[in-house]
């Protein structure tokens, strides 16, 4: 790979926003907020954030706002993951590896559905029962 | 404990954030044999007594977690240079900042693996707020030495917001590619 200057990103993010200007974006006002205290970084949180960016890109959702924050206060159940969707109740998800992320982005963020086997906080558990609906 | 080298700078740099920092440097150095990790920031430093307790895993600093009995961070590092041979060094003073300064003995049979330094990057980056960040990651190779800075500020005047999915993706590429060239120099 070239070594990219400060002008080549640039140009990229101007055909980027060229491109997101042409769509209607789907996955818009989504938030996910990844847990990247000690705790996460040694579950793998960098390795999740790495796959919701790939996944995000791959399915041309450029406009979905993706932050990180430090222990959710969940350590036990590391990498966490909290996801706050428009019609949906906000979820901490845990125990989130690559393969739950891609369901997350799948599921959630593009099907309005919660991966309930991995909900861990927030949601009542008779929310959760009907997958989030 | 941390399964990379990378994570071990990630979990470091984090506390130089969360120490209202509005100036961090963070250099990473790699030679032949071993790894050398520079982190230092303006952020509201440590007193002496906070200072003797950063290596105790049941200390951490009142009102960061506020339901939280440990400390990890810290402890993890010096535990996992001790085991490698490597260095670790802190020099703070209150109101004026912190730098630690830490090393791996890359060759070491116990040294962890590497890890993404690219996503380490990103990472320590993309953090909200408005602070500063200049990272200088350098590499030696048989015929020289490697190098390349990365400017936050420079990268938020181009990207203009680090928490849109699709900025962070050509951050990821943007720094990728130093990273790769870096590697690549050496052959």
């Amino acid at each position: 790979m070239a070594k990219m200057t400060l002008e080549e990103l640039r140009k990229l993010r101007d055909q980027k926003k060229s491109d997101i200007q042409k769509r209607d974006i789907e996955g818009k006002d989504t938030q996910i907020i990844i847990g990247m205290g000690t705790c996460g970084i040694a579950a793998g949180a960098k390795g999740v954030l790495d796959t919701f960016l790939s996944e995000l890109d791959a399915r041309q959702l450029a406009n979905v706002s993706v932050t990180q924050t430090g222990c959710m206060g969940l350590c036990y159940v590391e990498p966490t993951v909290e996801v706050i969707s428009p019609n949906m109740p906000p979820v901490i998800y845990g125990k989130v590896d690559a393969a739950v992320a891609k369901k997350i982005v799948d599921e959630h963020v593009i099907g309005n559905k919660m991966v309930s086997d991995h909900v861990f906080d927030r949601p009542s558990a008779d929310i959760i029962q009907d997958g989030g609906k | 404990m941390h399964a990379t080298v990378s994570d071990f700078v990630s979990d470091i740099v984090q506390n130089s954030i969360e120490s209202g920092a509005s100036q961090i440097g963070v250099s990473i150095a790699e030679d032949r044999d071993e790894l050398v990790v520079t982190v230092s920031d303006n952020g509201k430093g440590m007193s002496e007594e906070v200072l003797q307790r950063v290596s105790d895993p049941f200390h951490t600093e009142a009102g960061k977690h506020d339901n939280r009995k440990v400390g990890l961070g810290i402890p993890f590092l010096i535990q996992a240079v001790e085991a490698v041979g490597g260095q670790f060094s802190i020099e703070t003073e209150v109101g004026r900042g912190t730098t630690v300064l830490f090393s791996f003995m890359t060759n070491h049979i116990d040294c962890p693996p590497l890890g993404s330094i690219v996503m380490a990057i990103v990472s320590m980056l993309a953090f909200d707020g408005p602070y500063q960040m200049i990272v200088t990651r350098s590499k030696e190779h048989e015929h020289g030495t490697s190098e390349y800075e990365i400017d936050r500020h420079e990268l938020l005047e181009v990207l203009g917001d680090f928490s849109l999915s699709g900025n962070l993706q050509l951050l990821k590429t943007y720094v990728d590619s130093q990273e790769s060239a870096l590697h690549e120099q050496g052959i």
